[in-house]
């Protein structure tokens, strides 16, 4: 791990901060710090735990969640803990237990259905979508479907086409689902628990790289009686420039971007059809680099670049998709006047797109810019890292490449002068 | 001469006994040392702590094998490696993850169809007399008269419905004909406590639970009194009070579903099952084995009941399938399976009462298959003579009729007469008649009904665009239908 430490900060060229400094800097973090932290993984296993013992309806269902401790050890200790009567081990078919989850909701259990991916769910979609869906409609109220499919949505690391795609589109132009997307550690336990409370059938889209990242959580959070608001937007930091809306982990570049100090910043264009498509580019980061670079940097106490260039930028994260806080989005946007919107997903009928489309129809003379989309590349998944990184908004910094950022800030600037009041 | 050598060689090599002395002692240690570690071959924790038995059956077979005498033993190499004999004494077999099995030297496939079909059961013959020798569930007079008038009305109502579509009064409709039997005797067979997942033709679940017509033709219509709200298309009947699910159109996806409620249903403990219907067409779905499978694994206690009556559609079950129908997949499953005469009422009654209690006492998924055809076009948009001839829809309807079996039946009983025949009819369809102008005239669910239960609470975006459409439709009051309350 030193070695990878030591190679990085050599390499990398990242300039300030040298091998003592981090070390410093992760003792600090481990040691003195008082608030606690939990990862996502933990606070999604201590919601499930919770909720399952409160209502004995609930129970977990999907491939290697009992034995195995969950693919990705979500569901760790809950089969010794409840017995497989209520965490089902299931054949390898999505059809087949998505379609048993959802005839035991239809009966009045509680399921929550696990995707190892949910790019496993399309096997699976016409139970969600035709009979979880829709089942409460088109029965008028008689069928009610009280059913949670949640697993790692959006792209890993190194796992190609069929492991990357992210579904927050597509679930989320359905009615009569919920989708969520959560961030942080409380995003995941409020929501969860919000998800499996909830009577009406929840996607609960969760992302493989989060699970091993630690938030700083409140005492209140920890309490087993929490859960979040399923439609409410959280401004995770306020500003006046520029409103950033993100989900998921693309919430942590955002802020990453906001908060960040580095002299590279880099916008390759990606061209999509008509529409540019910026990558936002900081520090370069592969996976290991990723984990290295949050135990080195807490983004919470550097100033960051558009702070230097004198911006402030409002960062949104969604929690929601469906029902989508389009309150709270167009408020924000009528305070900066500007949007940028990100996601990870293709850029083809996405969430920005809504998002983009939301705003334009409620809060249209409030903008002084067109609005920023950034998404992943219109291209499946490729395996390769150079090209996989390339596929998705990355934070990545190097000399070597074009350097359009500077010019941003000016054509802000020039913007707000330009501002036209109504 | 190389070429003969070799040949030479390899049969040679094929007259040898398949483990040479040296290998089979080398096997016996390493057995041994296998089994002195605990460890099964598949080399997991130690389900079958059957290692030593396997260790001494191999001494035995390597003690018979090596001290036969010379000639014997050659003469045993030339016929026939092993003889079956040495099988059955030595009961050799092996242990592999899903349990042990015995072994064979010969290569022997199983054939993909057996010399007969599986038999199919009946009781009652074309001339309504219980065959000889037939063993069935005695059937009470008030039993049998309700289920023969089911049958009846279930027919009529049919027929009726199916004009009032080509009528245009109604946008769609499925009927049962042909079916009828299935329908209505299945329906007796179970208590109001089973669950019913439909496929879409069993409409007469529903009329023999106390369905009224009245609520049949509501649904049709999509009025304001269908228990559906005018969310769905017609013959898509629901109705939590009878324990019947909303029908539901994607083929097949009610059989995963079903071994999910049965799930539910366990955990409560009641004297109940599930029952899930699917066609022939249905068992080609991913749905049919994945709910089959599931349903044997979990231990579900669900009742699967296909209805081949042999059109898929247009599709005949010999382009559907190869197997011998649907009967023979059950034990492909591990699920216990009959095939029955589904134009035979006694029949289909005692099979289902048979199987209901198994699946409830032993709770334990069966699969009941019920021959029979489809009289009627697959829906209304459908026109069956293009694919088939007519003079057979025709021989089933009548030769085959199963109305007109039970009937002889209930009628040699004294049950039944030609005038209550004829006084039932007269009186249905004047009652259908009815129904039919009444909901017709019956007001549209109103504007409300569009944007409620999408949620079980309805949201905020649901709530502005309701009021958004009805200013919209305030003020253009004249672009909207009238028979829609707003």
């Amino acid at each position: 791990m030193l070695g990878v430490i030591r190679q990085r900060v050599t390499c990398r060229g990242i300039p300030t901060l040298t091998l003592e400094q981090g070390m410093r800097v992760v003792a600090s973090r481990t040691f003195s710090s008082s608030a606690k932290e939990i990862t996502v993984r933990e606070a999604l296993n201590s919601a499930l735990d919770e909720e399952m013992s409160a209502d004995p309806r609930v129970f977990l269902m999907g491939e290697e969640v009992g034995e195995y401790q969950g693919a990705y050890k979500i569901s760790k200790g809950l089969l010794e803990k409840y017995g497989p009567d209520r965490v089902v081990d299931t054949p390898i078919t999505e059809a087949g237990f998505t379609g048993i989850g959802v005839g035991a909701a239809y009966y009045g259990l509680k399921p929550v259905i696990e995707f190892m991916t949910f790019n496993f769910s399309m096997q699976a979609i016409d139970h969600i979508i035709n009979s979880a869906a829709k089942s409460n409609y088109m029965s008028a109220g008689q069928i009610s479907v009280p059913i949670v499919f949640r697993g790692p949505n959006g792209a890993a690391a190194g796992v190609g086409a069929q492991h990357s795609q992210c579904y927050a589109a597509w679930y989320g132009s359905i009615p009569g689902l919920k989708v969520l997307a959560p961030y942080s550690s409380e995003d995941a336990r409020g929501l969860l628990k919000a998800a499996i409370r909830d009577p009406d059938p929840v996607v609960f889209l969760e992302n493989e790289l989060l699970y091993g990242e630690s938030f700083p959580i409140s005492a209140e959070t920890l309490d087993s009686s929490f859960s979040l608001p399923i439609g409410k937007a959280k401004i995770e930091r306020e500003g006046k420039d520029v409103t950033i809306t993100a989900f998921s982990k693309m919430v942590g570049y955002a802020l990453q971007i906001r908060n960040l100090k580095t002299n590279e910043m880099v916008f390759p264009r990606m061209f999509y059809n008509r529409i540019r498509v910026r990558v936002l580019r900081i520090i370069c980061i592969n996976l290991q680099s990723y984990i290295f670079y949050n135990c080195m940097w807490n983004p919470y106490r550097l100033p960051g670049i558009l702070a230097k260039e004198g911006i402030s930028a409002e960062v949104i994260n969604l929690r929601s998709i469906r029902p989508l806080d389009r309150s709270t989005i167009n408020a924000s946007v009528r305070k900066t006047n500007r949007l940028v919107t990100v996601e990870e997903g293709f850029p083809q009928h996405g969430v920005g797109a809504e998002i983009c489309a939301s705003v334009l129809e409620d809060s249209f003379e409030y903008l002084d810019a067109p609005v920023e989309r950034i998404a992943g590349a219109d291209v499946p998944m490729p395996y390769a890292a150079n090209l996989e990184r390339m596929a998705v908004p990355q934070q990545r910094g190097l000399a070597t490449d074009q350097v359009h950022w500077p010019q941003l800030p000016k054509r802000y600037k020039e913007l707000k002068l330009t501002k036209i009041n109504l | 001469m190389a070429i003969w050598f070799s040949r030479s060689r390899k049969i040679a090599h094929f007259l040898k006994p398949k483990i040479a002395p040296s290998e089979f002692l080398y096997k016996i240690c390493s057995n041994y040392a296998n089994s002195s570690s605990f460890r099964t071959l598949g080399g997991e924790n130690c389900r079958n702590p059957q290692v030593f038995s396997d260790y001494s059956t191999t001494i035995l077979a390597f003690r018979r094998r090596w001290w036969r005498p010379e000639s014997t033993r050659a003469g045993e190499q030339v016929e026939t490696p092993y003889s079956d004999d040495d099988y059955e004494d030595e009961n050799q077999a092996l242990d592999f993850p899903g349990g042990r099995v015995t072994f064979t030297p010969e290569m022997k496939f199983i054939s993909e169809a057996s010399d007969k079909r599986i038999p199919c059961y009946r009781v009652l013959g074309d001339d309504g007399h219980p065959i000889s020798g037939s063993r069935y569930e005695q059937v009470d007079k008030e039993t049998a008269v309700k289920m023969y008038k089911s049958m009846v009305i279930l027919q009529i109502m049919d027929n009726i419905f199916y004009e009032a579509q080509r009528q245009g009064r109604i946008s769609f409709y499925l009927t049962s004909l042909g079916e009828e039997a299935i329908n209505i005797a299945t329906a007796a067979a179970l208590t109001l406590d089973d669950v019913i997942l439909p496929q879409y033709r069993e409409p007469g679940i529903l009329l023999w639970r106390g369905f009224t017509l009245q609520e049949f033709a509501n649904q049709c219509f999509g009025n304001n009194a269908d228990y559906g709200k005018g969310r769905q298309m017609p013959i898509h009947y629901g109705s939590n009070k009878h324990n019947f699910f909303t029908i539901s159109s994607p083929i097949a996806t009610q059989l995963p579903q079903a071994a999910g409620v049965a799930y539910s249903l366990k955990m409560d403990k009641k004297e109940a099952c599930v029952v899930a219907f699917t066609g022939d067409g249905g068992t080609s779905e991913g749905d049919f084995h994945a709910g089959l499978n599931f349903a044997a694994v979990l231990e579900a206690p669900v009742l699967f009941i296909c209805r081949n009556n042999g059109w898929a559609i247009s599709t005949p079950t010999s382009e559907q399938f190869r197997s011998d129908g649907v009967v023979v997949k059950g034990q492909a499953y591990g699920i216990r399976s009959i095939r029955v005469d589904g134009n035979d009422a006694l029949a289909v009654y005692s099979t289902i009462r048979a199987a209901r209690e198994m699946v409830i006492r032993e709770q334990k998924p069966i699969l009941v298959e019920a021959l029979s055809y489809r009289v009627g076009h697959h829906s209304t948009s459908d026109d069956s003579t293009k694919y088939r001839p007519i003079n057979e829809i025709e021989y089933w309807k009548t030769a085959r009729n199963p109305l007109a079996r039970f009937q002889k039946w209930v009628h040699k009983n004294g049950w039944w007469t030609d005038d209550d025949e004829s006084e039932l009819r007269g009186s249905i369809r004047k009652q259908l008649l009815t129904a039919i102008q009444v909901a017709e005239k019956t007001e549209k669910p109103p504007l409300a009904e569009m944007f409620s239960d999408v949620y079980s609470h309805l949201p905020s975006n649901l709530h502005e665009q309701e009021k958004s459409l009805r200013e919209t439709i305030k003020r253009h009051r004249q672009d909207y239908p009238t028979d829609v309350p707003v």
